[in-house]
Order: structure tokens, then C-alpha cells, then sequence
């Protein structure tokens, strides 16, 4: 790829400018994995020098520490306790002391079942006093996986505390040494509301993220590699174990066990796109022009078909996308009225038929979306300089000329962001799709995969169907899950990169 | 010449005025169209609750019957046990989650330290996470703690809690407006950094509050998913968005679909209002919120 100067560049008509961009996005492909490859080369050795690094200190600290600091490699906080740091010291050991009883008690017994996932499953036997057959029931493979897991964390974050704690040792060792006085308890509270405040207000945040998000998270990433379905539930009906890749496999292979997974995978992903690109686009052009029409200079009353507009934000959207769908069905009012008018004489197919349904659930969506796009658009509009327009008008500029020379530029500079995040967003969005169609209608040819598969089913909604009812198949929702982060990741990587506005956050400082 | 110069000019500014006229006529006839469209489904669902002739969905608009029934009849269902529920959960996770979100965007907008930028990169992947898939496990936990089905009030507004922190942007966002010179004259005073968030930045920090109780007070509302996960079928667990939308199954919509417009009305007219009254920081968020990005 010729790299061309701007003198060059600025030379060639629109069409070779578009050509020349896209080839050199192309053309930088293979730089930017050679990069990537790089990056991640040079990362592994920066971590194993850090490694290194942290156990020569670990040695020297040891070598040269005093016995406060030695005994505390074996009883953390032995040390503060010795200088006087009474409050961090009692800390430390009590995060021991509670370490050491939860992996005895507990914890070791989980990271020990790790591996097999549960050794005995549910076993029937016959009971002679009930003359029956009686089920009891042994291993839990869903709470074996859970809580190795948290003992996972929970050691990790074992050793990174006794790694602080040597480090404070060797620290005050350096102040004690120097001269200085070390901070007591009483400092240490009090850094808490002052140098260190963001520990205290990001405290309570974090550990909800990590608990409810991270943990969930990891857990359903591993299911991914397990059979555990609504048959293999781990506790009453039996154990689930590991299967390794087999699961990706039948999702991707292109005939697995009779049912055609990755037919039906492409089939939705497709459809995904479609929708997430039409529903973002239509709203956001559409969303435009109507704050454009409400701005307008001689539009009066402008508050009221603001106000207007907003209230299908106001209202909860399980209502309004519930009634329309209603509204659209085959015996409700669009084809009631429509019929009264005399215009058809049979009931339009919005629900019945896929495309009709397709297009219906993006008109509905623009419905939906418009107002927050003329709310959010509104506000932009009014920071385009007027003079731009007064000089073009000058200039001869039509309005048509403005919109394409001035405002569109403008908009897409400004919100090039919201796009991507609405686009990735649409992707996902489950309320409208499941409240007005709930994915209807049936996709016979793909259903047979995995559960009542529809024609305008996204990615999520037929996640959602897979985890429910009896025959749930976790393991494949936990496939298409990591599925979804995988094209949401990589379509926001690209287009973040070609975006015009990757601005530095403190520019708004 | 002079004279024929100034009847030209004259006669453009007509043609001018004219134009303008008729382009203005357009635009307000536009809005109207869009105005009638936007309104028409909730004008639709507030006169079908007064529809009493019949219970199932119709052809046409307007009742033949009027009346009250429907409202009457919600009394002698589970609904206003689905209202409270979903009125103490809209409560208590506007109050906690407010508190959770202000606590993660001030610290992300106004501290510097070691772990920031990857923290923010982390929270940025774990969003692409489909949060449905986390749906599976913490309803087998809750279950486990006692807080599904007909206790899912204190299990959803946990869920709903926990991990709000990562909804910061928009009020990192406001944040970031915010003058830092404020903050450094009154540490230089000698104030802590407790007292500045305090005594200076939340005076400042009205509209960004209410922006955020209001949408954390606006989500219960709507919330399906969870909902519907956590109080599995449950009738005295559900909210009204779950309870409400059971009522439109097949087996069910023939004898309470004026209901459910009934049911529909009643939750709409509060949030509504509300939502109205406090448009204004509604609207002041949504724009900061894009415009950063």
C-alpha cells in the first residue's frame, strides 16, 4: 500500500478518497496484528521480569529484614503489631487466622472437587423400613463450581495481602530507619476520609461488582465447558463434569448430532446485525430530523411536542410495547381500522409472516427510539456555531447543502461514540424484541436446535429462551453468551478505532 | 432604476415571507401527524380500560359500555400486591443505588490512582457481557439465601443494587464538568477530601442526583428479566411488569386484557408525572451522557 502525502491525498476525487481509506484500513491489518503479537510478547516478559523482580525482593526483604519482619513472612501483621501499628496488625491476623480456618473447614474441600466437578451423583437404593426406593443424594456439582471459584479468589486475594503485608514491613523498616515516625491507627482512619477516600467510596461498589458481576461471569464463562442443563443439574437429577471444548464444537461445526447449530447460529447473528444496523441508523436520522423540524425557527410551541414525544420514555415500556403488540395483532385495531376503511379486506400479517414482523419491529422500534434521539440531538444542535450557517447561507449554501456540509459532520463528530454504544446496545436489546414479538414467528427449520427458535429472535432473546423452562440448556446459553462478547468486542474494537472523535477525557477538564 | 431596484427586493422579501410561511405550515402539520402518532397507543390503552362490555381485544377504539369495572376488578387480584412490591423495590433501589453510582463516578472522575484506567478498561469489557447470562446462577444463589419467589422483593433489589456501579458514565460525565480549581482551593484551606465532596461538590451536584434517582427509580418498573427469573412464577413475588404481561398469554388475555389496560393506566399515571415534573434533569443527563460519550 502506497502511503500518500496530504497534498495527495487532498488531489484525489471523493470515490479514490473513500477507496484509499478502506484499502489502507486493510492494508494496516496485518501491521496491527504483528503489533498486537508484539504487545502481548513484550507483555508476557514484562510480567516475568515483574515476577522475578517481586521474588528477589520477597528474598532480600527476608535476608535483610529484622525478626518482626521475619516472622511475619509466617504471621502477617507480626510486624505492625511489634512497632505499634496495633490497628493494621490485628487486620492482618485476623485475615489469616479467617484464611486459614475457612480452607480448613471448607475450602480445600471445594478446590479438591474442582477437577471432577463431584465424585458420587444422586443414587436410588432400596430402603427396606419404607419398602421403596429412596434417592440420596451426595456431591453438588452447581455449589462445587461456585464455591471453587470463590476459594479461587479468595486465595489470590491471600496472596496479594501477605504480599502487602511484607511490603509494609520492609516500608517500615526504611521510615523507622530514616528517623520518622510511623502512622498509627488513628492516621490510617483518617487518610481514609482524606488521601485514601477513594478506598472508602469505591469499596462498597466494587465488592457488589465483583460478587454479583465478576463472579456470575466467570462462573457461566466456565459453564461453557460443562454439561450442565436442566438434566444434568448437578444436585437431584446428576452430576455435570467437564467436556472441554465439545460445546463450541457443536456450535460451530456444521453438523452436530443431527441438529444444525451453526445454521441456526448464523441465521440469528444475521438477523442481529441487521436489526442492531437498521434499528440504530433509522433512529438516529430520523431522531435528527425531527429535533431539526422542533428547532426550526418559526416552530411554535416547541415545549409541548417536546413533551409530546418524551412520554414513551416516561411511560414503562412493558406497557406501551405490550399494547402495541396487541395493537398490530391480527384481531387488534391497525387492522381493525384499516379494515373499516376499507383499504383491506384481510388482516395484514404483521406478526404472522417473517418479514412482515422484521419490518414491523423496526418501525415499532423508531417509535420507540426517536424521542431520546431528539432529546440528545436537540442538545447538540444548539452547539453548532450560527455563524457557520449564516456565512453558507451566504455563500449560496441550500439548506439541503447545510444539513450534508455542516450539521451531519458536526452530529456524527459529536455522537460517533453514542452510535457505537447504541449500536452495541440494540444488539442486546431484549425488551423490545421479547415484549412485542417474543420472537414469533416460529423459524421451523432452525427450532430444531435449541429451543422455539423465531424469525426475529436476536442473540439474547434466544439465550433467554435457552435458560428457561425444563429441558434449559445452560451450557449452550453460556456458548452464545460468550459468543455475543466476542462480536460485541471485536465490532466496537473496529469502529472505535476508525472513529474521528477518540478524544482524551481530561480535554473536559 | 432606484425604484425598480427596491420593488425587486421588495418583491424577493415576499417571495421570501411566502416561502417561509408555507415551509412553517409544513413543519407544524408534520408535528401534528407525528404528535397524533405518538399519542394514539396511549390514548388507545386509556379508553380500552374503560371498555366494559367485553374483556378480550378488539377492532376498534372506542367502548360502546364505559365504566369502571376493570379498575374495580384489579382489587380482586394479586395486582396491588404486584404494585406495592414494585413501589417499596422502585424506592429502595433509588435510594441505594444513587449512593452506589455517585460514590464509583466522583471517585473515577476526581481521584487519581495506580488502578483507575484498568479498572475502567475492566468494567468496559465486563459490560459486553450479556448480563442475562448472569441470570442463571444468582437465581440458584438467592434461591439458596431464601430471597426467590414470594420473598423476591429483597433478592431483586440486591440484583439490582449490586452492580449498578458500573452504570457511572453519565454521572462521571457531569462530574468531569466540574471545575477541579474548586477543589483544590479548599484543599489548600485545609479541608479533607470527605469535606469537599461535602460541602462543595454535592451543592453543585443537584441535577446529576436527581438525574440518578430518577432513573433508578424508573427501572423497577420496566424490569422483565430478572424479575420474571427471581420470583418464577410466584404470583405474590411479582412485579407489575411480570404480573401484568402473564395476563396477555394465551390462556389468559381473553378475560383480562381490559384489565391489563386498567393495570397499565394505574402504572403509568405516577412514573409519568414523576417523570414529567423532573424532565428537565432528565434531559440535561441524557444529552451530557451522549455528548461524552
Amino acid at each position: 500500500m502506497k502511503t500518500l502525502t496530504d497534498l495527495e491525498y487532498l488531489k484525489l476525487s471523493k470515490g479514490q478518497r473513500l477507496v484509499h481509506r478502506i484499502c489502507s484500513f486493510f492494508a494496516s491489518i496485518p501491521t496491527g496484528l504483528k503489533n498486537l503479537v508484539l504487545s502481548i510478547g513484550r507483555g508476557i516478559g514484562k510480567a516475568a521480569v515483574g515476577i522475578k523482580d517481586e521474588f528477589a525482593d520477597l528474598w532480600n526483604t527476608f535476608k535483610n529484614g529484622d525478626t518482626p519482619t521475619r516472622v511475619s513472612y509466617l504471621i502477617m501483621g507480626f510486624g505492625n503489631l511489634c512497632r505499634g501499628q496495633i490497628l493494621r496488625g490485628l487486620l492482618f491476623l485476623l485475615f489469616e487466622i479467617v484464611f486459614i480456618a475457612y480452607m480448613a473447614l471448607s475450602g480445600w474441600y471445594w478446590l479438591s472437587m474442582l477437577p471432577s466437578l463431584g465424585k458420587v451423583g444422586p443414587v436410588k437404593e432400596y430402603n427396606v423400613i419404607y419398602d421403596t426406593y429412596v434417592t440420596t443424594y451426595h456431591d453438588n456439582s452447581f455449589k462445587i463450581l461456585l464455591y471453587g471459584v470463590l476459594t479461587i479468589f479468595f486465595i489470590i486475594a491471600f496472596i496479594y495481602t501477605w504480599r502487602v503485608n511484607i511490603r509494609q514491613n520492609k516500608l517500615a523498616m526504611q521510615i523507622l530507619r530514616s528517623g520518622k515516625k510511623l502512622k498509627s491507627g488513628k492516621d490510617d482512619l483518617r487518610s481514609l476520609v482524606d488521601d485514601q477516600f477513594h478506598k472508602t467510596l469505591l469499596a462498597l461498589p466494587l465488592t457488589g461488582i465483583l460478587i454479583f458481576t465478576v463472579l456470575p461471569i466467570v462462573f457461566m464463562v466456565l459453564v461453557a465447558f460443562t454439561n450442565y442443563d436442566g438434566n444434568h443439574d448437578g444436585y437431584i437429577n446428576n452430576l455435570f463434569s467437564w467436556v472441554g471444548l465439545d460445546n463450541f464444537n457443536t456450535m460451530l461445526s456444521w453438523s452436530g448430532g443431527g441438529v444444525n447449530y451453526s445454521a441456526t447460529f448464523g441465521e440469528v447473528l444475521t438477523w442481529t446485525l441487521i436489526w442492531a444496523f437498521f434499528a440504530t441508523f433509522t433512529n438516529y436520522f430520523l431522531g435528527m430530523l425531527v429535533a431539526m423540524l422542533i428547532n426550526k425557527k418559526g416552530v411554535r410551541i416547541k415545549k409541548l411536542w417536546r413533551t409530546v414525544l418524551v412520554l414513551t420514555i416516561a411511560v414503562p415500556q412493558f406497557i406501551s410495547l405490550l399494547y402495541v403488540s396487541k395493537m398490530f395483532a391480527k384481531n387488534g385495531i391497525i387492522n381493525g381500522a384499516l379494515m373499516d376503511l376499507g383499504w383491506i379486506t384481510q388482516a395484514l400479517p404483521f406478526w404472522e409472516d417473517p418479514t412482515w414482523a422484521r419490518i414491523t419491529v423496526i418501525v415499532i422500534n423508531i417509535w420507540i427510539g426517536i424521542p431520546y434521539l431528539m432529546l440528545i440531538s436537540t442538545g447538540i444542535l444548539m452547539n453548532i456555531p450560527q455563524d457557520l450557517y449564516e456565512s453558507s447561507r451566504i455563500d449560496g449554501a441550500n439548506a439541503w447543502q447545510q444539513y450534508t456540509k455542516i450539521t451531519l459532520p458536526y452530529m456524527l463528530f459529536v455522537t460517533g461514540p453514542y452510535l457505537l454504544t447504541s449500536f452495541t446496545g440494540n444488539m442486546n436489546n431484549f425488551n423490545v424484541i421479547y415484549l412485542l414479538t417474543g420472537g414469533a414467528p416460529t423459524n421451523a427449520a432452525a427450532s430444531g436446535a435449541a429451543g422455539a427458535v423465531g424469525y426475529t429472535d436476536l442473540l439474547i432473546t434466544w439465550l433467554f429462551k435457552i435458560t428457561t423452562g425444563a429441558d434449559a440448556q445452560y451450557y449452550l446459553a453460556s456458548v452464545v453468551g460468550i459468543m455475543v462478547f466476542v462480536v460485541v468486542a471485536v465490532i466496537s474494537l473496529v469502529v472505535y478505532r476508525l472513529l474521528p472523535s477518540n478524544r482524551n477525557e481530561e480535554d473536559f477538564q | 432604476m432606484s425604484q425598480a431596484n427596491a420593488s425587486q427586493s421588495l418583491k424577493r422579501h415576499m417571495g421570501l415571507k411566502a416561502s417561509q410561511r408555507i415551509s412553517n405550515t409544513t413543519a407544524h402539520i408534520v408535528l401534528v401527524i407525528i404528535s397524533v402518532i405518538w399519542l394514539i397507543p396511549f390514548v388507545c390503552i386509556l379508553l380500552q380500560s374503560f371498555r366494559v362490555e367485553s374483556t378480550y381485544p378488539v377492532g376498534y377504539v372506542k367502548p360502546e359500555k364505559w365504566g369502571l369495572d376493570n379498575y374495580r376488578n384489579l382489587f380482586n387480584t394479586d395486582f396491588p400486591r404486584w404494585y406495592v412490591n414494585t413501589l417499596v423495590m422502585a424506592l429502595c433501589t433509588a435510594a441505594l443505588q444513587t449512593v452506589i453510582v455517585l460514590c464509583m463516578s466522583y471517585t473515577l472522575s476526581r481521584f487519581r490512582f495506580k488502578m483507575r484506567k484498568p479498572l475502567m478498561q475492566f468494567m468496559l469489557i465486563l459490560g459486553m457481557f450479556p448480563g442475562m447470562l448472569t441470570m442463571i446462577i444468582l437465581y440458584r444463589v438467592l434461591k439458596d439465601l431464601g430471597m426467590t419467589q414470594a420473598n423476591s422483593v429483597p433478592g431483586l433489589i440486591l440484583v439490582y443494587v449490586a452492580s449498578s456501579g458500573m452504570g457511572y458514565y453519565v454521572s462521571k460525565g457531569f462530574f468531569d464538568t466540574i471545575s477541579k480549581s474548586l477543589d483544590e482551593a479548599a484543599r489548600m484551606d485545609g479541608a479533607t477530601r470527605f469535606q469537599v465532596l461535602k460541602k462543595i461538590i454535592l451543592p453543585l451536584s443537584k441535577p446529576i442526583v436527581i438525574y440518578t434517582v430518577l432513573t433508578a427509580f424508573m427501572g423497577p418498573w420496566g424490569d422483565f428479566v430478572f424479575a420474571r427469573y427471581i420470583a418464577f412464577g410466584t404470583s405474590s413475588g411479582m412485579n407489575v411488569a411480570v404480573g401484568l404481561y402473564n395476563w396477555l398469554n394465551r390462556d389468559q388475555i381473553a378475560n383480562n386484557y381490559t384489565m391489563f389496560c386498567a393495570g397499565g393506566v394505574l402504572v403509568a399515571i405516577p412514573v409519568t408525572i414523576l417523570f414529567m415534573c423532573l424532565q428537565k434533569y432528565y434531559v440535561e443527563g441524557v444529552t451530557g451522557g451522549a455528548v461524552k460519550g
